[in-house]
Order: C-alpha cells, then structure tokens, then sequence
C-alpha cells in the first residue's frame, strides 16, 4: 500500500480526531522491528508489577495492593487488566523491568520528565531539541525516516529533527484548482516553516476529503463518532493496528504514545482503562504482526513512577522509579529483568519513592544494539549521550 | 523598528479589521486596558458563581430522579432532569459563541488576547459533567477582572475557584491528620505542585519536593459544595503549621487568610517575576525570546509590586517586541477569530448559527487544528512553538477552513485584491499581493491570504 492509500485507508477518524497521538516511523534495513510505547502521565510500576513478596507492600498501600493480582513468578503478581497478556508471559513474549527511571529527579513534572525520556540526553533539559530515535537514524547510514506523521496535536520528540518529507501530488478532493495549488506553492515559497509542512498539508487535506465549497465536511455525526472511539480503549487499537500495517511494509521503527497515567485518585478504576489500552495495543500489534511477531521487540515506558505510598485519595502522586514493559517474539520474556530495591524507608529515593536501579534509556539502548547492530559506543555517546551501558541484561532471544 | 499600527494590531490584538480602527502607540494599546469592558458588556457570560443556583437545581434533579428509579415517578423525574440539564447546556454553548464574538468587533482586542493567555496559564478542564462548557464562565469570573490587575489577585481568585479546585484534585485532598480524614483519608499533591511548578515559580524555580508537601498540607481546606460553590471547610486541613520556601505559615486555627498569605508570598518570589516574564514574551514576542526584555519585564513585575500593565508595559517598550514581528505563528483560535474579523463577520451572524454550523465552520475545525475549545491536554495549557501548530496535519485543517468556511457565512466575499490591504496593510507581501489576484475566484483567492504565513504568523 502506498502512503496516500494509507491516510485513505484510515479514513476520516484520524483527522477528526484531536485526541489521537502522531505515529512517527522510521525504514532501515533487516527485518527487525522496534515499537516504542510512550506512557504519558507517570504510569505507577509499583500496581503495574506488584512486588507481592514485599511485606512492606501491604503496609504502603493498604487499599491498592489489597486486589488480588496475577501470579507470575512468586514474588511479582500483575495487575488484573492485563490478564489478557499471561499467554505472552507464558510463552516468553512479555518481560518487565521494575525500579527504571530517566536520571530525571526531584521535581517530578510531567512535562520535563517527558522531555527528557524523549529526547533521552540525561539532566540538561534545555539542551536537545531533536529525539533519540532521529539520532539513531543519524547512526544507521541505511536509515530513513518516513514521514514523522504529524496526525494530531501531541508533539512526539522521539523522531523529531531534521527528516525528509514526501513529495507533494496535487491531485484529489481538496476544493482547491490547480492554479491555487500553485499559487499556495508560490505564497508559501519564502517560508521555509510552511513550505515543508505545506506539501504534506495538501495530500492529506486531499486525501481525507474534509472540504467542500458549502459544507465543511467535518460533520457533527463524524465528529461525535470519533471522539467517542477516541474515549474508548479502541483508539490504542488504531494506532497499532496503524503502526503494525507500516512495520509490514518499509518501516522497520514505530513509536507512538497513550496518555492517561496520572492517576491522582481512584486509580483502580484509572489504571485500569489505561492498562486495557495497553494490552490492546499489544495485542493487536501481535496480531496484526503475524510472523513478523516473532522479529519484534516492544517496549512501553513512562516518565516517571509514582510515590511508594498510596495518596489520601486511593491515588498515588509523581514518584520516580517506574516499571518498563518489554513485549515481542525477539524479547526473551516471561522474566523480570534488574533488582528489587526494596521498600525500607531507607531504601526509598527521599523517602518516599522507589529507588530506581536501573537507566530506563539502558533498555531501549540494549535492544537497538541486539535488533539493529548499533555500536555499544554509538549508543552512549550519540543516541543516549551520558548513558552508561554496563552489564547485557539479555533482553533479545 | 518601532511599533507601526498593523503590527500592534495584529501582534497584541485579534488582527485587522476592515472597520475598526488600530493603536497607533504604546499608550493606545495599553490604554484598551484601562477604558470599561464594553466587549464584555456587549456581549455577556455570566461568571461561574452566578451559575450556581442554576447548577444545583440540575444536581438536585438529577439525585431527585436517581432515588426515584423503579418507582413511578421516574419516568417524570427523569425527563425533568433531562430539560434542565439540557437548557443549561444550551446556555453554556451560547457562552461559547459569546466568547468568540466578543474577538470580532472589540475595540480593545489586547484584553482579549490577554484574557486567552491567563487562561492558559491557569489551565482548567471540566472533570464532573455538571461543570461541562463552563470554562468561559470560569474565565469571567476567575481571570477576565484581573488581566489589568495585581497578578496576586488572579492566583488567589483561581486557586480558590471551583473550576480549579475539581480540575486539579484539590476536593479529594484531606490533611491526613484533620477531623474530616477520620485516619482514611489523606493528601493529594497535585494542585500544590501544579501551583509552584507552572503558576507560579515555573519548573526551573528554587524550590523542593519538600515545599510542595508542605504546600499541599496548607491547601487543605479548600474544597467545593454546592450552592455555594468554593468552601473552607476547616475541618478538612492539617493541623499545625507548615513551612514553605522558608516560611512557617498557619499553626493556630486553621483560616484562609493563611493560604492567601502563601499565595502572596508566591506570587512576590523572584522566580515568579521572571517565569511569567518569560510566558508573557514567549506567547506575544518569539518563541525564543530576548533576555534583556524578559528582565526588563520581570523587573517591572517586582518593581510594581505585581502589577501586570507594568509588565507589559516593558514588554512593548522593548525593541524585541518590534524586531521579532513574524516569528510567532497564530494559535488556531486566533487564526479563526483574526480571520473572521478581517472578513468583517458581523458578531450576529456568528450568534445565528446553530449547533451543527458551530460544530462544522468553528469547534470542529478548530480541534483538527489541533486546539479543541476548552478542551486542553494538560494543565500546562498549548504548547508555544510555531513548529507544534504547523504541522502538516494541522496546516491542513488550517487550509481547508481558510477555502471553505469564509464562503459559507457569506454568498459574495471581498474581492482579494482589496483583502490583502484589510487583512494584511502594508505588511503583505509581493507574493501574497500575486496569488491574492491571480486567482481564479474569490474564494480561493481570500482563501490563500489566509492560509498565508504572512497571515497566520505575527
């Protein structure tokens, strides 16, 4: 399929939804896949993976840790919305790392947090304005990003930065003649802003049909639909089902991101929805995947975890050590990867947050080194700058 | 460069206007600030607070009908909650379009571009559905009456706004040691943190986890009843004193005078006087601002004892606020009312339209625009850079507004020779002055000025 087939193919709920998040891709060489999940809003890794044989558990969360979760290994157990996922932890295609974080501390903003494990370069937020995935791209000479997507209105820094963009077909359902298409080519010439976003503005103005000289087309029953498919977990189906159609054909990286994390209060019933998400999301890209599955390795990672103890409103606030979640047929799964560091009051980053153990950058790093053959020193100093890689933890079969 | 007119008008206004007149000085845009807000008489949104007796006849509805299922009074019930509820929804869209009126016609647009920015600054979403579509009554009550005030004033009436307080979590916040946590109940950060972090002090401030704890403690009291909307309940608040950026606050009888005491002292620190600076010029100036004009603003700040017309006072003093025309790109909701007052929209006509024309020429596209009305992403409000609104997706829309909607309010539009001296004045370009009468019609001509840069940037 081609790229106009494909925004066709999605139809009008891509571009009548303001909440959907942008798909960036990249192509290169092999048949190995990378799907980065962004989880924005500080996902708390402590409910996600529960660390069950820590007495201390019960005692910080008395009304969270009192739900049973699913066993997994004797002293993890998982949360109940991911029941779907146990057959991939049984068939090692899902592993977790628990007690991650950026070296992001203390203020625990969402906004700098996310910053950082996009652009993935350490404390210096001011410093970087392109992603780690476009440095990578810089780093695999056969690399190309296709089309950093831009369909909504969530920046994704991952693939930001210098990147071709497609070519421009005027033809199609834009009320637009010829000699105004011309002319916008024309008023758009000097800028250079508007010029390369003008292009691919115009194929997917056409593509999606929404004008037309009396009615704009963005029809309140479409809308309605959209934003209703958008509200549901469905809409984490079609972004995967979205990535998974470009990774069977050129694209070799996908990332995207889903929101919803922040559960200040009533966080049973909030990361609950937002872990049904997830598994969607993995669970249609393993399906729709097929026996590419097996070349794949997702990883799901947030900004920051959330404090050790339950809040006042059966939430939890902004922490810092959080839980990765790597799935796929090329994971060597149904483990969990790093250290347990403990819930002693000591043991707490300032008292109050799990101790991270591990650099979350450390995962995504050792899975470009196994898919993508990407130097160990590439990595620390160009893709991660600041990233020390020690110890292989096996992540890939 | 100095300020010409088209400049003022289209960088701190809502653009030009084939009949109203432009600020030909400092004085005259400052100026829309001090003169009566006939804008907002013209064109009325009750405050949030006048809404409460309306609100807690549809909440006292709705539990009517709740305590009334499978009895046979719930069918009555039932559709007598559904009539209120819905006129008070068609209240609130009317609200809406109130809002977006007043952009067209005013005579004072800085007071409206500044109305937009504080909004943002202090970010609120509807989270109940009986607060739906009242952002624009929160901003009249809440933020419109202190744009030319005391930027202390703005915090307090906010932070002590049920819009804010429900937005924010601070309802389900109980000082884990009050009466009313009764052991089970405890805090919540996120008002506290939001609070230092993007309101007042900004991220990059001299603060610590440990100050926003201590905020979090002192908040607690502040909460939300119906009818009467905003409540201290003193049984709610954490006992004792608490300490925040080095000073102790409270300790006696728990009071709101000791919450207002923090808001002023946040509202005097250092950091806060440069973060806003800083916001204030990324919003009006470029997205990468000049220093020396951000400490020029943020001096003002301090010397005028938090008065904001100071602040921007040094702001349009500055050169920078000259130099810089043009590296600001229109935020959809300005390219939609600056377009709507170059093309002369009379404000009736946009009164007219019902749900389904607001929805298609004005709500809807403005979400594929990415800027949904109201409905923010997050407590940090939209994002600044010209990079994150043209996009090719949101460029698009833009496009498709700009060849499409102008054309359906009005059956013959502007020749587009002449729109380009209406829209744009001395500041068009050859370029868009050759596409404006080499068009084929007029709607594709007054189509291309408007998806022109030199119309969407400022």
């Amino acid at each position: 399929m081609d790229r106009r087939g494909f925004i066709a193919g999605l139809g009008c709920s891509l571009a009548a939804s303001p909440l959907l998040t942008p798909v960036s891709f990249a192509a290169t060489a092999g048949e190995k896949r990378l799907v980065v999940i962004i989880l924005r809003g500080g996902m708390d890794g402590m409910d996600v993976l529960r660390p069950t044989g820590d007495p201390l558990l019960t005692r910080y969360r008395p009304r969270l840790a009192a739900e049973r979760g699913l066993e997994l290994d004797g002293f993890y157990t998982l949360h109940p919305a991911l029941s779907g996922l146990l057959p991939l932890w049984r068939a090692g295609d899902l592993a977790f790392a628990p007690a991650v974080s950026t070296p992001y501390r203390d203020k625990r903003s969402h906004f700098d947090g996310q910053d950082l494990l996009e652009a993935g370069t350490g404390m210096d937020v001011s410093l970087p304005r392109d992603g780690w995935l476009n440095r990578l791209l810089q780093v695999m000479p056969d690399a190309q990003s296709e089309t950093a997507f831009a369909v909504g209105r969530e920046e994704m820094r991952l693939l930001a930065g210098p990147a071709p963009t497609s070519s421009w077909s005027p033809d199609g359902r834009l009320d637009m003649s010829p000699q105004a298409r011309l002319l916008l080519q024309e008023v758009y010439h000097d800028d250079p802003l508007f010029q390369e976003a003008g292009a691919e503005a115009v194929v997917i103005a056409d593509s999606l049909g929404l004008s037309s000289d009396d009615s704009f087309a963005l029809s309140k029953s479409e809308m309605r639909d959209a934003i209703k498919r958008n509200a549901q977990a469905g809409d984490a189906d079609v972004l995967a089902r979205f990535a998974a159609a470009r990774l069977k054909e050129s694209a070799r990286i996908a990332a995207f991101s889903l929101a919803g994390w922040d559960t200040h209060r009533g966080q049973r019933a909030g990361l609950g929805r937002a872990l049904e998400k997830l598994q969607g999301a993995i669970l249609t890209l393993k399906s729709e995947l097929g026996p590419h599955w097996a070349q794949t390795a997702v990883v799901a990672m947030t900004e920051f975890g959330r404090t050790a103890r339950e809040n006042g409103s059966q939430g939890t606030d902004h922490g810092t050590g959080g839980a990765l979640l790597l799935a796929g047929g090329a994971v060597r799964g149904g483990r969990v990867f790093g250290d347990w560091p403990g819930l002693e009051e000591a043991a707490l980053y300032a008292r109050r947050d799990l101790m991270p153990v591990a650099d979350v950058r450390s995962y995504p790093a050792w899975l470009m080194r196994g898919l993508f053959s990407i130097e160990q020193t590439a990595l620390e100093l160009s893709v991660f700058p600041g990233l020390r890689l020690s110890r292989d933890p096996g992540v890939l079969l | 460069m100095a300020l010409t007119p088209e400049k003022a008008a289209i960088r701190f206004g809502e653009g030009l206007s084939p009949d109203r007149p432009l600020p030909g000085s400092i004085e005259a845009v400052l100026g829309q600030l001090t003169e009566p807000d006939l804008s907002a008489e013209a064109h009325e949104i009750p405050p949030f607070d006048a809404l409460l007796p309306a609100l807690g006849k549809v909440e006292a509805a709705r539990k009517a009908y709740r305590k009334a299922r499978g009895s046979d009074r719930e069918q009555r019930l039932n559709d007598a909650f559904k009539t209120l509820r819905r006129d008070q929804l068609r209240a609130r869209m009317r609200d809406h379009q109130q809002f977006l009126a007043r952009s067209l016609t005013t005579e004072a647009p800085f007071r409206e571009r500044l109305t937009r920015f504080w909004g943002d600054h202090f970010t609120v979403a509807p989270r109940v559905p009986l607060l739906a579509f009242t952002t624009p009554n929160y901003l009249e009550g809440a933020v419109r009456p202190h744009v030319a005030g005391r930027f202390a004033d703005m915090l307090k009436a906010v932070v002590t706004h049920p819009s804010m307080l429900i937005y924010l979590d601070q309802v389900s916040s109980f000082g884990p040691n009050s009466k009313a946590a009764r052991g089970r109940r405890g805090l919540n950060e996120n008002l506290a943190r939001e609070l230092i972090e993007l309101h007042t002090l900004g991220v990059g401030g001299a603060y610590s986890q440990a100050d926003v704890r201590q905020l979090a403690e002192l908040l607690t009291g502040l909460t939300v009843g119906l009818p009467d909307g905003f409540a201290f309940r003193p049984a709610r608040a954490e006992p004792g004193g608490e300490q925040v950026l080095g000073r102790l606050y409270g300790g006696g009888a728990a009071s709101l005078e000791d919450i207002f005491a923090v808001l002023e002292d946040l509202a005097a620190h250092p950091d806060t006087g440069t973060h806003l600076a800083r916001k204030l010029a990324v919003h009006f100036c470029s997205d990468v601002p000049n220093e020396g004009m951000v400490a020029a603003m943020a001096r003002a700040y301090r010397d005028g004892d938090g008065q904001l017309v100071p602040v921007y006072a040094a702001m349009l003093e500055h050169p920078f606020a000259w130099d810089s025309f043009g590296q600001k790109v229109k935020q959809p909701i300005d390219f939609i009312t600056s377009a709507l007052r170059a093309i002369a929209l009379p404000p009736r006509s946009l009164a007219k339209l019902n749900r389904r024309e607001v929805q298609s020429y004005l709500t809807g596209p403005l979400a594929a625009m990415g800027q949904p009305l109201f409905k923010p992403l997050g407590p940090d409000g939209w994002p600044e850079t010209a990079e994150a609104w043209i996009t090719p997706q949101g460029l698009a829309a833009r496009l498709q507004w700009a060849m499409a909607v102008p054309s359906a309010f009005f059956r013959s539009l502007p020749d587009p020779r002449g729109f380009v001296d209406t829209s744009l004045g001395n500041l068009a370009d050859e370029r868009v002055r050759f596409a404006a009468q080499a068009a084929e019609t007029r709607r594709e001509g007054v189509g291309l000025v408007l998806a022109s840069p030199g119309f969407q940037r400022r």
